[in-house]
């Protein structure tokens, strides 16, 4: 009780004292947040915000990102760096290492969203005039993100002494969105709607639909109108977006199923254990992870690409043991390889389960596959375009592969006639065992970009074997062309079909156009033709 | 796919009667306890933890020398996932095994499933997950959360601290997202939210490409009213949608999203540097600072001898409800059934976050609400506790289920008691 009155009057003297004087010390603000509750810490950030202080950035950023820590001896707040077991404690203002405390000897400074968002927009005020020009960019953006009317000053402040020509138009935007939110005047505000339509897309109409309730009835024809424009202009890049997406899913799809068009397709193995050859690969980058971050963390960024080899590697020999092991016994015979190969993923699965433990293994995500960047007037994230180019290429490469190179050559030879085949000299078994390799390793490399953007566990492979035949017997068995076009125009149709009726409906929709197409043309979109298809 | 049911069931009924052998063998001067969970298919990655941590509870009270006497023993069966072999393992775990009282179940269905076979054979079950309400059996113990123990404190905090007024109720296509959405949807008109301000969004089991449902939030929550998303999805479907919402830049400062189904093991499968101030509504975090729960970790570490494995809010359920039946058994003197049941209305026992759980005449127990905002090591930090809170099977927001009641004490003795004409036996069961 003696402790909270003693906060409570530190608190009051405080608010007294940074009211009356505008340049105050931060300090005892500072180190009034470890004692303050969510509310009072508010407060407190206010008054940090009104002593117009830029050495205080890095203890708010440190106190967005969960950083700041009170000493429990005599309540100093520090930021906290974790060294080993304990803590580097350094002083929020001047930055310079006061200490290594052990974690029982500071308490964490609690934080929420609206304290976050109270300190992005009290960061964004207070580091406009920076010197380093990324710093600025950044305060601009949060200044926009958040509009208050008491931005408004600092802005015009800093944008007189701008000279950099993207942050000066950043910081015009941003402006305009402080001044919507101002008492200024009526022509002021309806320049800042035009600048704001200027910077287009959502964005744009989020800050006028934010601005609305409260603007002036002789503004709101001209806000109306800018926000259906910007709808208008919208609903072209949506069809474009709907594409883009439609185009992820369908290189996600091929990803998974090109694999199986190889041992499928080409073969005519009923392969129920593909799923799990895409598991594998998955599991195979997580091991590679694990490794390099124990290892040689530096690498952390290349290990997908480390990952690729690896996993092609172990899922083909795992393939390749399947198919001396299992499948060579039962060529002929749909049925038991269908039973055969369903009863090896179940102990695949289960294998993987007992080493790796049921639940979900994390995989991360190199820098380069996170995040997204804006296209026109859609957002295209990183690790869809790069599964994209992946899944094409992948295409691409096992293209080369079939048309150009004698294994190709022979594995051609070896399906369409095989006992001609074997007359001239190829080993068919050999041939088929590497192919079935191939086909599984393929699957495995499938899993590496899979384990991007899905859950790493025993049961990823299920998810996607369905999917994968679908678009196998969808394309036309035995055809690659047909794979890749029946891939994507099985994910962009699923991607229109989705906003409209919902993503449960939309799959069943799927399905039943299929079945009816199957009935249509029961080969597929690319039916093969000739001897070997009635063979 | 009752193809592939019925190959699994023949492929574990020989792993299983080998377990079913070991049963039979035990002597006299054991107390036996079943365990339904699923240790393979989908719902394993979440029911395996929970079978571990009956088996360590069973651990840790035979060292303190069992019950009235006797050394418990765990009968461990798998149902596979497979919501009709729930049922028959039920039923194999009463009437061969003869077990005093069963631990499991995850998913509504495999509750509603066992539900009939518990009634007829009159044993009891103890079910540790969050679920929907709308349930109130004589022979089930519903040790997870309520709704009103869960969703709507949730939806409250939102509303109050974060001063939401929009909502995407987005959940998994089955019937514990459908249920508690039309409860919450019910619960939030009645606060005067508009029906234009609430978006209601289904995806299939293991949906994994959520870019167009997180374009349709983002382009929602551009209203300019503040938005949050109350997830109710289930499971595996929530790595992908998370890393989305990352990848698109959705911050948890602009549009927060509540998940009652996430907790520290599905966060485990995630990096979750990019979701840092997303909440989740639990009655338990493993963040939770008392001693108990340190204890009850420490105790965890060792039994399964992995240092890093999590501790989550059903495993916590499972530990007040193993408590609260060995209790009962105690203060009964037998584990006879109906004995039992009598006894343990108005057990208390303690909980992991420093407070008691308390049995209620409903079958509910009593259980703090505790937000929590997912951090940078994958676990959570309290924003916000609430009181103990008892919980509610029969929704007060839904017209159908608002005048009915649950009450096991003799003389009423009924599970669904409509208040309002003064019968036993309103909707339901």
């Amino acid at each position: 009780m003696i402790r909270f009155l003693s906060s409570l009057i530190l608190l009051l003297t405080l608010a007294v004292s940074g009211h009356a004087q505008g340049g105050a010390d931060p300090r005892p603000l500072i180190d009034a947040l470890g004692k303050a509750n969510f509310k009072q810490a508010e407060e407190l950030l206010g008054q940090i915000a009104a002593t117009g202080d830029a050495r205080v950035a890095p203890a708010l950023e440190a106190f967005a990102a969960g950083d700041l820590y009170a000493r429990k001896s005599d309540g100093a707040v520090f930021i906290a760096k974790p060294a080993g077991k304990n803590f580097k404690l350094i002083d929020p203002l001047s930055g310079e290492e006061v200490e290594e405390a052990g974690k029982g000897a500071v308490a964490k400074i609690k934080i929420n969203n609206n304290l976050r968002r109270v300190i992005r927009s009290t960061l964004g005020g207070l580091t406009l005039l920076s010197p380093d020009r990324a710093t600025r960019l950044r305060a601009a953006e949060a200044v926009m993100r958040s509009p208050s009317a008491e931005n408004l000053e600092l802005i015009e402040a800093a944008l007189e002494k701008e000279s950099d020509g993207a942050v000066k138009a950043r910081m015009e935007q941003a402006r305009a969105v402080s001044l919507l939110a101002s008492d200024r005047g009526v022509e002021e505000k309806r320049a800042a709607i035009d600048t704001i339509r200027s910077l287009g897309g959502r964005p744009a109409i989020a800050i006028l639909m934010t601005a609305a309730p409260a603007v002036d009835p002789a503004l709101k024809e001209d806000l109306n109108h800018a926000i259906r424009q910007l709808e208008s202009n919208l609903a072209a890049w949506d069809v474009a977006q709907n594409v883009w997406y439609g185009l992820s899913l369908g290189s996600v799809l091929l990803l998974a199923a090109i694999g199986l068009a190889i041992t499928f397709g080409v073969m005519g193995i009923i392969n129920m254990a593909h799923g799990e050859m895409v598991m594998i690969g998955a599991y195979s980058t997580f091991v590679v992870q694990q490794l390099i971050r124990t290892n040689a963390p530096q690498l952390f960024d290349w290990s997908l690409l480390i990952a690729v080899p690896v996993a092609f590697l172990v899922t083909g020999i795992v393939g390749l043991v399947i198919e001396r092991g299992v499948i060579r016994f039962l060529y002929g015979r749909p049925l038991e390889t269908l039973l055969a190969t369903w009863g090896i993923s179940l102990i695949l699965q289960q294998s993987v389960r007992s080493i790796f433990g049921p639940t979900n293994q994390e995989v991360g995500n190199p820098s380069w596959m996170s995040g997204s960047f804006p296209l026109g007037g859609m957002t295209v994230t990183w690790n869809r375009m790069w599964i994209i180019l992946f899944s094409i290429s992948i295409f691409l490469a096992l293209l080369a592969l079939m048309k150009k190179s004698s294994f190709g050559l022979q594995m051609r030879a070896v399906t369409q006639n095989r006992r001609m085949a074997s007359s001239m000299g190829i080993r068919t078994p050999w041939v088929d065992a590497l192919t079935f390799a191939l086909g599984s390793g393929i699957a495995g490399i499938a899993g590496v970009a899979l384990s991007q953007i899905d859950n790493v566990s025993p049961n990823l492979g299920q998810a996607y074997i369905i999917d994968s035949f679908m678009v196998v017997v969808f394309g036309g068995v035995g055809n690659l062309w047909g794979t890749l076009v029946g891939a994507l125009s099985l994910g962009v149709l699923n991607k229109f079909l989705e906003p409209s009726v919902g993503a449960v409906l939309g799959k069943i929709l799927v399905l039943v156009l299929i079945i009816l197409f199957i009935q249509k043309r029961p080969r597929g979109l690319f039916a093969l033709k000739g001897r070997a298809v009635e063979a | 796919m009752i193809f592939k049911t019925r190959f699994t069931g023949a492929l574990l009924g020989a792993i299983l009667s080998t377990t079913a052998l070991q049963g039979a063998m035990a002597d006299d001067d054991t107390i036996k306890i079943g365990v339904l969970h699923s240790l393979s298919g989908t719902m394993a990655i979440s029911e395996t933890t929970l079978k571990d941590a009956v088996l360590m509870l069973v651990e840790e009270q035979n060292k303190k020398g069992g019950v009235l006497g006797k050394k418990l023993e765990a009968v461990v069966v798998d149902p596979a996932s497979d919501w009709p072999l729930f049922a028959e393992k039920a039923r194999q775990l009463i009437a061969q095994d003869k077990v005093a009282a069963v631990f499991g179940c995850w998913t509504s269905s495999s509750r509603k499933s066992v539900l009939p076979v518990f009634e007829e054979l009159n044993s009891i079950l103890f079910y540790p997950v969050q679920y929907e309400g709308e349930e109130s059996s004589r022979n089930i113990f519903y040790t997870g959360a309520a709704p009103n123990q869960q969703a709507i404190p949730a939806v409250d905090y939102l509303a109050n601290v974060e001063g939401v007024e929009r909502w995407v109720l987005a959940g998994t296509d089955y019937v514990y997202p459908q249920t508690t959405n039309k409860i919450l949807k019910a619960y939030l008109m009645s606060k005067g939210v508009a029906e234009e301000d609430i978006m209601i969004n289904y995806t299939p089991f293991g949906h994994s490409d959520w870019q167009t449902i997180v374009t349709d939030i983002k382009n929602f929550g551009s209203a300019g009213k503040k938005t949050a998303v109350v997830s109710t999805i289930n499971g595996d479907a929530n790595v992908p949608f998370y890393k989305e919402l990352a990848n698109q830049g959705i911050k948890a400062e602009d549009i927060p999203v509540v998940a009652f189904s996430v907790g520290e093991e599905e966060l485990a499968g995630l990096d979750t540097e990019p979701l840092v101030g997303h909440l989740a509504a639990w009655n338990y975090f493993q963040s939770v600072d008392t001693e108990t729960n340190a204890e009850f970790i420490e105790t965890w570490h060792a039994f399964t001898g992995d240092a890093e494995r999590v501790t989550n809010d059903p495993m916590e359920a499972t530990y007040i409800g193993f408590n609260a039946w060995v209790k009962a058994v105690e203060a009964a003197g037998t584990t006879d059934t109906d004995a039992v049941l009598d006894t343990i209305i108005g057990v208390s026992v303690p909980n992991l976050t420093g407070g008691y759980s308390t049995v209620m005449p409903n079958h509910h127990i009593t259980k703090p609400v505790l937000i929590g905002e997912i951090q940078a090591d994958g676990q959570f930090e309290v924003v916000q506790e609430t009181p103990a809170v008892v919980g509610d099977e029969w929704s007060d927001y839904l017209p159908d289920s608002k005048d009915l009641i649950a009450d096991w004490r003799k003389p009423m003795e009924c599970g669904n008691f409509n208040v309002a004409t003064g019968k036993c036996g309103g909707k339901g069961s």
